[in-house]
C-alpha cells in the first residue's frame, strides 16, 4: 500500500524550500553590488526583480508552511530536488532580462547548466554581456558546485539530523566532520581560500598577457570560479582559447584537478596528511583512469596527424582530456573541431573520459572514481575466488581515507548509480538521433550534459529543438543530484496520485 | 610570328601569374574556417569581424580576436597594425569592424596548435562606437513594486508577531 503525503509532509518540504529560495535570492546581492560598483545600472534593476521575486515566494512559502518538525528522508530528498528545479527557474530571470537568451527555456537552460556545474551553454552575444550577468553566471557554478543545500544549510538551517538528508539528498554522501552544518562551511572555507589564491594566479598570468589589471582579474576570478567548480562557462565566447596563453592552461588543468578531488581529501591535505593523495583509492583510479583515456586520445590525434608536436598535444589533446575527465568543460579548440579535425577514436575518449568523471563529493559530475575502484576491486575479488581453492577466504580492502573491507552493499550501490548513469547517457543519445544527429555526436553531447562536463561537438545551440533542450536539462539534473533524491521526487508525485 | 607571340604570353603568365595567385586572398567566414580548416591551411584569406575584448599585446604583436556573428578568431597581428583599432566590443561598446587579410592556420605550430590568422594587413571598415546604457522604466516599476510588498509583508510580519 502506498501512503499519500499528508499536509504535514507539504508543509515541512514547503517550508525548508522556501529557505533555500530565501538563500539563493540573497547570493544575488554580490551582482547587485559589483553592477553597482561598475555602473551597470540596467543589469542591477534585473537582479533587483529577480531577487525580490524570489524572496517574495520564498517568504510566502515559510509563512505558510511554518512548521518546527524535523525533516524525514522522504522530504529531505523532495526538497533537495525540487530546490535545484526553483533554482533553476529563479537563476533564470535575471538572464532572461538581459536579452542575451533566445527565451526563457534557453535561460532556464543555463540556469540549471551553472548550477550543475555542466557549461553547456545557448547564450548569444555573449561577448556583449554586462559584467553583472556574466558574473552571475559564474557565480551559479560557484554556489551550485558547492551544493545549493549547503548555502542553506550552512546559515538557515537549524538541527543537524534535518540538515544530513538535506546533504545527502545533494549527492554528498560523505561527512568531513562530525557535524553536517561544520562540514559545510568547511567546504565554503576551502572554496573561498582557493578562490583568492587562484584568482590572484590567474590575474597575474592575464595582466602579463596583455590583459588590462581589472580586466584580468575580473576574468581571474570568472575563470576560477568555472574551473574549481568543474563548470565550464568562461566569459568570452571562446572559452579558455580566448587567452592565448599556455601558462593560463596550465593554472586550468591544475584548477580543475583540484576541483575534482574529494573535499574529504583537501581537508587531510590540509591537515597535513599528504601522503592520503598517494594511497586513496580515488586518486590512483583517476590517475590510471586519465592515463588510459588519454592513450586512447593520443592514439586517435597522432591517427589524424593534426597535432604534430608535444606542445600541441599538450594543448590541445591533454587539455581536453582534463576538462573532460573533471567534468569541467573548457576548450581550447572549436566545437566543430572535435568533429571535422579529432577522429572517432580520439572522439571516444573524450566520451570515455566524461563518462567516467572525478572524485565523490566533489563539484564533478559523472560515475565518478571510487565507485569505478570499487566495482574493479569487487572484479578482482570474484576473479580471486574463481582462481584460489574453494575453502580459501577472499578479502578484498580499499583505501579511502582509513582502510575499507569490501561489502557487497558496496558493490551493489556502485554499479547500479553506475548503471543509472549509462542508461541516462543512452537516453540523450537516442533523442540526439530522433533529431538526425549522428550517434558519436549524440552520444557525446548526450554524455557531456548527464555527466555535468559541458564540452560541445556543435548540437547544443539556441537553434535546436525545445525537446532537446528540456531533455539536456533533465539530464544535467539528475546527473548532478545522482538520482535518489529524483527518483523520490517521482515516487512522492507517484504516491500523491495513487496512495490512499 | 606565331612562336614570338606564344613566347610573350608564356612569359606573361610566368610573371603575373604568383602576382595573381598571391594576391587572391579568399572572403572567408568563420563556420567556413572552422569547417573546412584543412582546405584553407596555409592559404591567405580575407576575414572580416568585430573586435571584441581586449587587444591582448605580446612583444611586437597582439592578440586581436574578430567576430563576425557566429565565432570569435584569433587573429595574431604586428603591433604596426593595430593603431588602427579604436573601439573593442563590449556591454558598453560596439567594437570597430575590421577585415584582415593574412595566412590561416588550422592548428598554428607558433600558437600551440591554436587555429588562427597571421595577418599580413588589417584595414578598418567601420567604426565602433560607445553605446549608451537604456534603462527600462517599465522594469524600475516592477523593482518598486516588488519592493513595496516586501515591506508590507515585513511590517505585517511585526504586526502579527506583536
Amino acid at each position: 500500500m502506498i501512503l499519500k503525503p499528508g499536509k504535514k509532509d507539504i508543509k515541512a518540504i514547503g517550508y525548508y524550500l522556501g529557505k533555500i529560495i530565501v538563500g539563493l535570492s540573497l547570493t544575488m546581492v554580490v551582482p547587485i553590488l559589483v553592477g553597482l560598483a561598475v555602473g551597470e545600472i540596467s543589469p542591477v534593476v534585473d537582479f533587483l526583480i529577480s531577487m525580490q521575486a524570489g524572496l517574495l515566494i520564498g517568504i510566502i512559502l515559510i509563512k505558510l508552511c511554518n512548521t518546527d518538525c524535523e525533516l524525514n528522508w522522504m522530504q529531505g530528498m523532495v526538497v533537495v530536488s525540487l530546490a535545484w528545479i526553483a533554482a533553476m527557474f529563479l537563476g533564470a530571470i535575471p538572464m532572461y532580462l538581459s536579452g542575451h537568451w533566445g527565451s526563457y527555456l534557453d535561460a532556464c537552460f543555463d540556469a540549471m547548466s551553472g548550477f550543475a556545474t555542466t557549461g553547456l551553454t545557448l547564450v548569444q552575444r555573449l561577448d556583449h554581456m554586462s559584467l553583472t550577468h556574466n558574473l552571475w553566471r559564474h557565480l551559479t557554478l560557484f554556489i551550485g558546485g558547492q551544493g545549493i543545500v549547503i548555502i542553506a544549510l550552512s546559515f538557515f538551517v537549524k538541527g543537524a539530523s534535518g540538515a544530513f538528508k538535506l546533504y545527502v539528498g545533494e549527492a554528498r554522501d560523505e561527512k568531513i566532520m562530525p557535524n553536517v552544518i561544520h562540514t559545510s562551511r568547511f567546504i565554503w572555507m576551502v572554496s573561498i581560500a582557493y578562490l583568492i589564491i587562484g584568482t590572484f594566479v590567474l590575474s597575474l598570468i592575464g595582466i602579463f598577457g596583455g590583459m588590462k589589471p581589472f580586466s584580468a582579474i575580473f576574468h581571474g576570478a570568472c575563470i576560477f570560479m568555472a574551473a574549481f567548480d568543474t563548470g565550464g562557462f568562461s566569459p568570452q565566447s571562446q572559452s579558455i582559447l580566448y587567452y592565448r596563453s599556455f601558462a593560463f592552461e596550465i593554472a586550468t588543468v591544475i584548477i580543475m584537478i583540484l576541483g575534482a578531488l574529494n573535499f574529504r581529501l583537501h581537508y587531510h591535505i590540509w591537515a597535513g596528511n599528504r601522503k592520503e593523495i598517494v594511497k586513496n583509492i580515488e586518486t590512483t583510479t583517476l590517475f590510471v583512469s586519465i592515463i588510459t583515456v588519454f592513450s586512447i586520445v593520443a592514439i586517435g590525434l597522432n591517427q589524424s596527424g593534426i597535432y604534430p608536436n608535444a606542445v600541441m598535444f599538450f594543448r590541445k589533446g591533454f587539455f581536453q582530456l582534463i576538462s573532460a575527465h573533471t567534468g569541467t568543460g573548457f576548450q581550447t579548440i572549436y566545437s566543430m573541431q572535435f568533429v571535422k579535425e579529432w577522429n572517432h577514436l580520439a572522439l571516444v575518449g573524450i566520451i570515455l573520459a566524461m563518462g567516467l568523471g572525478g572524485a565523490v563529493c566533489s563539484t564533478t559530475g559523472a560515475i565518478k572514481m571510487l565507485r569505478v575502484g570499487i566495482i574493479f576491486k569487487a572484479f578482482v575479488e570474484d576473479i580471486k575466488r574463481i582462481i584460489l581453492p574453494e575453502k580459501a577466504i577472499v578479502i578484498q580492502k580499499f583505501h579511502h581515507i582509513k582502510n575499507v573491507f569490501l561489502e557487497d552493499r558496496q558493490v551493489r550501490s556502485a554499479l547500479l548509480i553506475t548503471l543509472a548513469y549509462l542508461v541516462l547517457y543512452l537516453i540523450g543519445a537516442y533523442v540526439g538521433m530522433f533529431y538526425g544527429h549522428p550517434f558519436l555526436r549524440s552520444l557525446f553531447e548526450s554524455t557531456s550534459a548527464s555527466a555535468n562536463v559541458g564540452l560541445s561537438c556543435g548540437i547544443t545551440s539556441p537553434s535546436m529543438p525545445a525537446v532537446l533542450k528540456v531533455t539536456y536539462i533533465l539530464q544535467m539534473w539528475a546527473g548532478r543530484l545522482e538520482f535518489m533524491s529524483v527518483f523520490t521526487l517521482i515516487g512522492f508525485f507517484v504516491a500523491a496520485l495513487k496512495g490512499e | 610570328m606565331k612562336v614570338f607571340s606564344i613566347k610573350w604570353l608564356l612569359l606573361f603568365i610566368f610573371f603575373t601569374g604568383p602576382l595573381c595567385f598571391s594576391s587572391a586572398a579568399e572572403h572567408v567566414s568563420s563556420v567556413e574556417l572552422i569547417n573546412r580548416a584543412s582546405e584553407y591551411e596555409a592559404r591567405t584569406v580575407t576575414y572580416k569581424g568585430e573586435v571584441i575584448a581586449e587587444v591582448m599585446r605580446r612583444g611586437d604583436f597582439a592578440w586581436v580576436n574578430l567576430h563576425d556573428g557566429d565565432n570569435a578568431i584569433g587573429i595574431w597581428v604586428p603591433l604596426a597594425l593595430i593603431d588602427e583599432i579604436t573601439y573593442t566590443g563590449s556591454y558598453k561598446a560596439k567594437g570597430d569592424i575590421i577585415e584582415v587579410s593574412g595566412i590561416f592556420h588550422r592548428a598554428c605550430p607558433e600558437h600551440g596548435g591554436d587555429l588562427d590568422i597571421h595577418a599580413l594587413s588589417l584595414r578598418k571598415i567601420e567604426s565602433g562606437k560607445l553605446t549608451p546604457e537604456v534603462i527600462n522604466p517599465l522594469r524600475l516599476k516592477q523593482a518598486l513594486v516588488l519592493l513595496g510588498i516586501l515591506l508590507l509583508i515585513w511590517i505585517s510580519t511585526l504586526f502579527f508577531r506583536r
